[in-house]
């Protein structure tokens, strides 16, 4: 059964065959759900999904091998886990350095985790298009966790709190990157901070600098940890915190509202008539106006 | 040409990653999905990682001399994995005399130190090229082409 034959299977035999466990048929059907195949897309609407949890927050604050950790620790609890590790391609060439797996050293060869690496493409943000069918696609295949890990502070952030049921916002000691967040409202967003590297100085200093940060902002009820992925300390607490996130009413309206506007959009770019109404803009045949019209007219 | 997924990975136990970095990044600047491994993977795991990656193309680094054992072990795990349309090259420090069994293997490109990032798209631009054209390239085809 190993492998037979993925590039002649249609997708709904693809996404039978990754419920029923063949990790070959749900790489391919991850592959043509971000291409945009519309009969893959299909395969997996109405699938429930499973908990999902964003990580993110500033480069190289650990965000790799944190994610390794927290994979490694629900795989050991039995659970199966997908990976979503997303980097940003080139607009120019197209092409992406895809190298966080490099860091999921426990991860790696672990049969109940899965991981794929995944290049933002032609979208302009932060996450690429069809971002949420790739997350059902890996709960049709038995993925009871999925953690999401995305680069960025600021602005882009909003993004993964649209795509994911709880956000946990990495940071280092004494970047003060996170300051961005602040700054822009955003910090609220998370559900959970850790301080990563709390084997270095400075991580307990940076975590209170959060806390108080937060505190101003009447959200105190945010937990704020220090860890680290290195040693291997503060997951345990991690975790915890991480399943104990609540729901909060503020934070759902701005979820939908972004969730809301990238179907829309994931829709708007998926059409077919799309690349070329972009190729005739930048040859100026059509005017910006123009084309919104026919994009919305059709 | 349309990307391609390319994993390039670093078996055998040498702790050097330069050269394997330096490959990664050219294909990523010729427009392509690099997915670079990290360090001292097991043929085991490498395979998982195509699978899981759905990868077309894999280039293994190598430096320890340990090729003649690893790249072969890699192309006869893959086969047996069925993921015989992928596409296997190798780099790092291989005394030509290595080569012949090498191919034989399945290896279908070998690049020494003084490859330029050139070579690389020309062997790439040839690989879709066989592909489209339905001739044998991937490490399960048994016809022994390899690019020179
Ligand atoms: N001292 C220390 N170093 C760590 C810790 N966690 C990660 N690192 C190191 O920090 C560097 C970056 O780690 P990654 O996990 O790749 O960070 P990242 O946030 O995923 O990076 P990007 O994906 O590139 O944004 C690596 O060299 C790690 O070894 C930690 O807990 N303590
Ligand atoms: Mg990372």
């Amino acid at each position: 059964m190993v492998g037979i034959g993925v590039e002649s299977m249609t997708s709904t035999e693809l996404a039978s065959q990754a419920a029923a466990g063949s990790r070959r048929s749900l790489a391919r059907l991850l592959s043509l759900i971000q291409e945009g195949d519309t009969a893959s897309i299909e395969s997996v609407s109405g699938v429930e999904n499973a908990a999902t949890i964003g990580i993110t927050g500033p480069p190289g604050v650990g965000k790799s091998c944190l994610t390794d950790c927290l994979a490694s620790y629900w795989a050991s609890q039995g659970q199966r886990v997908g990976v979503l590790c997303i980097d940003p391609s080139s607009p120019i060439t197209g092409g992406s350095l895809l190298g966080d797996r490099m860091r999921m050293e426990q991860s790696g060869s672990n049969d109940l985790i899965y991981i794929r690496s995944v290049a933002t493409r032609t979208s302009f943000g932060s996450l690429p298009l069809r971002l949420m069918a790739m997350i059902s696609a890996l709960s049709l295949a038995g993925m009871e966790r999925i953690l999401v890990e995305t680069v960025g502070v600021g602005q882009t952030e909003i993004g993964i709190v649209s795509m994911t049921d709880t956000v946990l916002l990495v940071d280092g000691p004494d970047r003060g990157d996170i300051v961005q967040a602040e700054k822009a409202g955003l910090l609220e967003l998370a559900d959970v901070v850790a301080v990563n590297k709390g084997d270095l100085d400075g991580a307990e200093n940076a975590a209170a600098n959060i806390r108080s940060g937060l505190a101003l902002g009447n959200s105190e009820s945010i937990p704020v940890l220090v860890v680290s992925a290195l040693e291997k300390t503060g997951i345990d607490e991690l975790v915890q915190a991480l399943e104990e996130v609540q729901l909060r009413p503020s934070v759902e309206v701005v979820r939908w509202r972004h969730r809301l506007t990238s179907a829309i959009l994931d829709q708007v770019v998926s059409d077919s008539s799309f690349d070329s109404t972009v190729t005739s803009l930048a040859e100026g045949k059509i005017t910006l106006e123009q084309a919104i019209n026919m994009i919305f007219q059709r | 040409m349309d990307p391609l997924r390319i994993v390039v990975a670093k078996p055998g136990l040498d702790g050097h990653d330069r050269g394997a970095k330096v490959v990664a990044r050219a294909l990523r600047d010729a427009g392509h999905e690099v997915i670079y491994t990290g360090l001292r993977r097991t043929p085991e795991e490498i395979v998982r990682i195509i699978e899981d990656e759905d990868a077309s193309v894999l280039g293994l680094s190598s430096l320890s001399g340990a090729h003649g054992f690893l790249f072969p072990r890699v192309c006869d795990l893959l086969r047996s994995a069925g993921l015989d349309d992928v596409v296997v090259f190798g780099g790092g420090i291989i005394p030509q005399s290595d080569r012949l069994e090498l191919y034989e293997a399945g290896v279908r490109a070998i690049f020494g130190p003084g490859t330029t990032t050139d070579d690389f798209i020309q062997f790439l631009v040839e690989v879709v090229e066989r592909r489209s054209s339905n001739q044998p390239v991937g490490v399960g085809s048994s016809d022994g082409w390899h690019w020179s």
